[in-house]
């Protein structure tokens, strides 16, 4: 009876005899390890082979917004089950608890080295910021405040496509933002995308493909179908670099590669070529 | 209209040999039929097939899928899965036919965009993105009809439009019931239990605010009567295009834009 109970014992303290090691990080582009410290210090870039890694949105916010700037739009809405699929409302409580977030994308206003944006950051943590009813809503009301109030969007996409469980309703999101893209587009709006690991599926086909200016982080992951699809297609292994920025930024689809490092600063550099200077210069 | 089918079996409906495809529907609703070819940017995609014809007498732009009637005519079109020069073609056409003050009608019968390394390298994403956004403001009245698989971004590509209709037995689907089942359970063969959670039918499409309309088929599914179902088609395009054309086009583009913008379940 008390067997196992010794023996957890006896690893523990076995294991408290062993040398210490860091906990450490597996980069899932160059499959190296490196001391996790390293790779947080550097806001999740992979140490050796620069693939920039995913962050939560809040990380995100911390790092590319003004200290305090951040207000966010419609926070508190939560998706229903259109199709009452089943246990789709139990595991969207359960990420709600666990992640604090209550979908999979955060959208508010904000500014940019003064400079005043509308903003949008996916997270992958949330169902791998899968497109359903309230992705589709906040990101279509995040355009449509963007159209009214004359402001700039940049948004940061990380998605792995449509929101499964939400079948054609969420089919449906990928034309009602892109719809709305398009408003603030012929209004005259700058918009700013920001592919993010990973940008596939209809996120791809949808609002991230519309910016007038189209940024990529280094080695992450963009497409429309899953390479595991593709394979399955062609019968053929894919070559690494299939499917990463750097390849979509050589067939054309993407107008720059910006390390995390320098993002903000590239941001309001754009935006300040559009005209979208901070306010007190403005007076 | 026949007794009430399952999901699953309307899918084996859809796919039966001899189903009718774009290629037997045009002569049969259509006159004047010139095809036209090609994106202008890299080549032409015999996926989608495009072109102009005459409704009644009245010119209209016709954009369509193309499902081969046997493994030859397949093989050409690729068993209608577009790549990203048959959504470009697509959009040349409707841009010509918003110049033109020519309203269009897409037929949509796709498993899905082609998922492979050309389509990737041409951008697939971009060019299913770039045409549900220009079809949204297009100044010219868009019908789509959903004839037997609608599949995916792939299809939607074609239906962003001011009405849609699906022909009875027809489904429309964020993902193949057998792609859906193999992401979410890893378990391909439990695709007839995916067929029946998804909610694909034309009832739930009209149900979700997707589809306004169903068009019947004849007794056994479309492929038992061509002339029927093709009488079926036309009467509702002679119906909804005069009323789609007589509308103010900026009337029109609101009511194409609310009608996805309503589309969504959440509390706040």
């Amino acid at each position: 009876m008390f067997e196992g109970f010794f023996n957890v014992v006896k690893e523990r303290f076995n294991g408290a005899e062993e040398e210490y090691k860091p906990p450490m990080f597996k980069c899932p582009r160059c499959t190296q390890t490196s001391p996790l410290s390293r790779y947080e210090e550097l806001h999740r870039v992979c140490p050796k082979c620069n693939y920039h890694g995913r962050l939560s949105s809040q990380e995100r916010i911390a790092i590319t917004v003004d200290k305090d700037s951040f207000k966010e739009l419609d926070g508190g809405m939560k998706s229903g089950n259109p199709l009452d699929f089943p246990d789709y409302s139990e595991k969207q409580a359960e990420l709600q608890n666990k992640t604090g977030l209550n979908d999979a994308v955060i959208t508010g206003t904000a500014t940019i080295k003064g400079s005043p944006v509308v903003i949008g950051i996916m997270d992958s943590r949330f169902m791998m910021g899968s497109m359903g009813s309230v992705v589709g809503e906040k990101i279509t009301r995040a355009f449509e405040y963007a159209t009214d109030k004359g402001l700039p969007v940049v948004m940061f996409t990380a998605s792995g496509g449509a929101r499964m469980q939400e079948g054609i309703v969420s089919l449906m999101q990928m034309a009602k933002t892109s719809g709305a893209v398009k408003l603030h587009s012929d209004a005259g709006g700058l918009y700013i995308s920001v592919m993010t690991d990973p940008t596939t599926g209809g996120v791809t086909a949808s609002f991230a493909s519309l910016g007038d200016i189209i940024i990529a982080e280094p080695k992450v992951l963009i497409g429309f179908a899953g390479r595991r699809v593709i394979e399955g297609t062609i019968k053929q292994r894919l070559p690494e670099d299939f499917q990463l920025a750097e390849f979509m930024h050589e067939k054309g689809f993407v107008d720059m590669i910006v390390e995390r490092r320098k993002m903000r600063s590239v941001l309001s550099h754009l935006l300040k070529l559009h005209g979208f200077y901070p306010k007190e210069k403005e007076a | 209209m026949d007794e009430k089918r399952t999901a699953w079996e309307r899918l084996q409906l859809v796919h039966t040999k001899g189903r009718p495809t774009i290629k037997d529907y045009i002569p049969q609703i259509f006159t004047d039929f010139y095809e036209m070819h090609g994106d202008r940017l890299c080549g032409d995609d015999k996926a989608i097939l495009g072109g102009i014809g005459r409704l009644d007498g009245r010119p209209v732009t016709i954009i369509a899928q193309v499902k081969g009637r046997d493994i030859n005519e397949n093989k050409a079109c690729n068993f209608a899965m577009p790549h990203p020069e048959g959504y470009r073609k697509a959009l040349r056409l409707a841009r010509q036919a918003e110049k033109f003050h020519r309203p269009i009608i897409c037929f949509i019968d796709t498993p899905g965009a082609f998922c492979g390394v050309a389509a990737e390298e041409r951008g697939q994403g971009e060019a299913i993105a770039k045409n549900i956004a220009e079809f949204m403001t297009l100044r010219t009245p868009i019908i789509s009809i959903v004839l037997g698989e609608g599949g995916s971004g792939g299809a939607l590509a074609l239906g962003v439009c001011d009405e849609l209709a699906m022909l009875e037995n027809a489904e429309y689907s964020v993902l193949s019931p057998r792609g859906f089942a193999s992401i979410l359970w890893k378990d391909a063969s439990r695709e007839q239990e995916a067929s029946e959670i998804m909610k694909i039918t034309a009832e739930d499409m009209v149900r979700l605010g997707v589809a306004e309309a169903i068009i019947e088929e004849p007794l056994g599914g479309a492929h038992n009567d061509l002339d029927k179902i093709s009488e079926n088609i036309k009467e509702y395009l002679s119906q909804k295009i005069p009323e789609k054309c007589q509308k103010d086009i900026d009337v029109l583009l609101k009511e194409r834009y609310t009608k996805f913008r309503k589309i969504g379940a959440f509390t706040e």
